[in-house]
């Protein structure tokens, strides 16, 4: 066991960046997209998708504290969706060059044999509902629910958002036409494309909750100097 | 307790804090070169040519809704619709070495490119109909654009405070295989709402490039000295990107 108040090197420099330039994209895009979505709140699947086609989803009118900027305006909305869309594109994808060169990945993320073990899993989510997060033999060590909720977010649903918001593209449609097959025509792309940004925004919410839970003072502190200290 | 509202709080300045940033002339310039930097990127990673996706019959719009200005309403544009457009003249003029002045029937003896291509409003729709007319390309190459041409302004019937509907392209997509004066949509003469009688067709851009009501083509070397010199009515006023690329 390690004894509680033990400084690890727990998050490297490139993670340590990435992580709160992608925070500030993630919360820039979020609040642009609302305002976005907000000059046309209706969802389609499909090619096509208008005021006279069926809807599947009616979105409300997001409020001004949710939106930027706060009053409706689409074009400067657009002006900070597609420069911060660039950030958290390439800022993901030098993310994952610097993570497979440090071996972040290998080390931290890449799942083993307990990981995808139903048994370990479901010891996992008890010890999360008892706010244990922390293996004491191995403190610095993801548990296994963190590793697969961030490599669902890093590997799934931020790529996903990527390919989505470019088939909204008529200009990356014509260079790029298997986006559309990808996801069954731009309104189809659209919708998968919100609907991810909730599951997105879901994660966010459930990732401060956990690091309130975890010691909001200690986890801050690693992810800004990268050292963390073992929890009692 | 704190910490928690120290963080929501952060995330809502943040919010905030956008609003102030835009109004900084260094910051909104950074955040306004976004466009250049799609731009750059989109003419990178495709063709000059490469084309927008076209589609069948069987996958069109229902119903293809119009959008901005329903009807021009201005005494010349009324006169057109009186007679059929019979006293209506699209004017190709600028830097080019044989100005022309088109009837729509000249136009529409033309030959016509037709295509079943998919309209993206900046607001998030999509409408897929069917538009025909000819080639901006052969009436810019039936006029003899000079090559000190770099844009191409299209100037429309329809007036926002007084000032005509202006848009511009530049030569890539002027010249771009899909690039068409629409006269029909869906087989039928195009309508007053969808832009009688001749629309712009660029169909890797968004709707608010699509110019409708189009009454002159002209070539220019620089979009400086036209309307405010951001390129087009909405890119003037509102702010709009005027590579409308995504």
């Amino acid at each position: 066991m390690v004894p509680p108040g033990t400084p690890l090197y727990r998050h490297r420099l490139a993670t340590r960046l990435w992580h709160w330039i992608n925070a500030i994209a993630v919360v820039i895009l979020f609040g642009s997209g609302l305002g976005i979505s907000n000059a046309h709140p209706r969802l389609y699947w499909g090619a096509y998708g208008a005021n006279f086609d069926h809807a599947w989803a009616q979105l409300p009118h997001f409020p001004g504290w949710l939106t930027i900027p706060a009053s409706y305006n689409l074009a400067i909305s657009r002006r900070w969706h597609l420069f911060f869309a660039l950030v958290l594109a390439f800022g993901l994808l030098a993310y994952m060059i610097a993570s497979l060169f440090n071996r972040h990945f290998r080390r931290d993320l890449a799942l083993t044999g307990k990981d995808v073990s139903p048994a370990h899993l479901a010891e996992d989510v008890r010890d999360h509902v008892d706010f244990r997060f922390h293996d004491a033999d191995d403190p610095g060590r993801y548990n296994s629910l963190q590793k697969w909720s961030y490599i669902l977010v890093i590997f799934l649903a931020l790529p996903v958002m990527i390919l989505t918001g470019l088939a909204l593209s008529p200009g990356m449609d014509a260079a790029w036409p298997w986006l559309l097959q990808l996801f069954g025509g731009r309104q189809s792309a659209r919708s998968v494309h919100f609907v991810t940004s909730a599951l997105i925004g879901g994660f966010t919410v459930i990732h401060l909750a956990l690091v309130i839970l975890a010691g909001l003072g200690n986890e801050l502190r690693s992810m800004i100097t990268g050292w963390w200290r073992v929890p009692a | 307790m704190i910490t928690r509202r120290a963080l929501v709080g952060s995330a809502g300045l943040l919010l905030a804090g956008c609003d102030r940033v835009v109004q900084v002339p260094a910051a909104r310039k950074i955040l306004f070169a976004g466009e250049d930097m799609h731009r750059g990127l989109q003419r990178a990673l495709s063709n000059r040519g490469a084309l927008a996706p076209e589609f069948t019959r069987a996958e069109m719009s229902p119903i293809f809704r119009s959008n901005g200005t329903s009807n021009p309403n201005t005494p010349d544009y009324n006169g057109w619709v009186a007679d059929r457009f019979a006293g209506y003249r699209l004017a190709v003029n600028g830097l080019v070495d044989r100005p022309l002045s088109l009837s729509l029937a000249q136009l529409r003896a033309m030959p016509a490119r037709t295509q079943i291509t998919r309209h993206d409003c900046v607001e998030g729709w999509s409408a897929i109909g069917q538009w025909t007319g000819p080639l901006l390309g052969t009436l810019l190459k039936a006029a003899g654009m000079r090559r000190s041409a770099r844009y191409v302004v299209f100037t429309c019937a329809d007036l926002f405070n007084g000032q005509p509907y202006y848009e511009s392209i530049d030569t890539v997509d002027a010249f771009h295989p899909q690039t068409i004066l629409a006269w029909a949509l869906n087989g039928a003469p195009l309508d007053v709402p969808h832009g009688a009688p001749v629309r712009l067709r660029v169909e890797r851009q968004l709707g608010y490039k699509q110019a409708k009501y189009i009454t002159a083509i002209t070539a220019v070397a620089s979009l400086a000295r036209i309307g405010k010199g951001q390129g087009g009515y909405w890119e003037d006023n509102v702010d709009y990107d005027w590579y409308a690329g995504i």
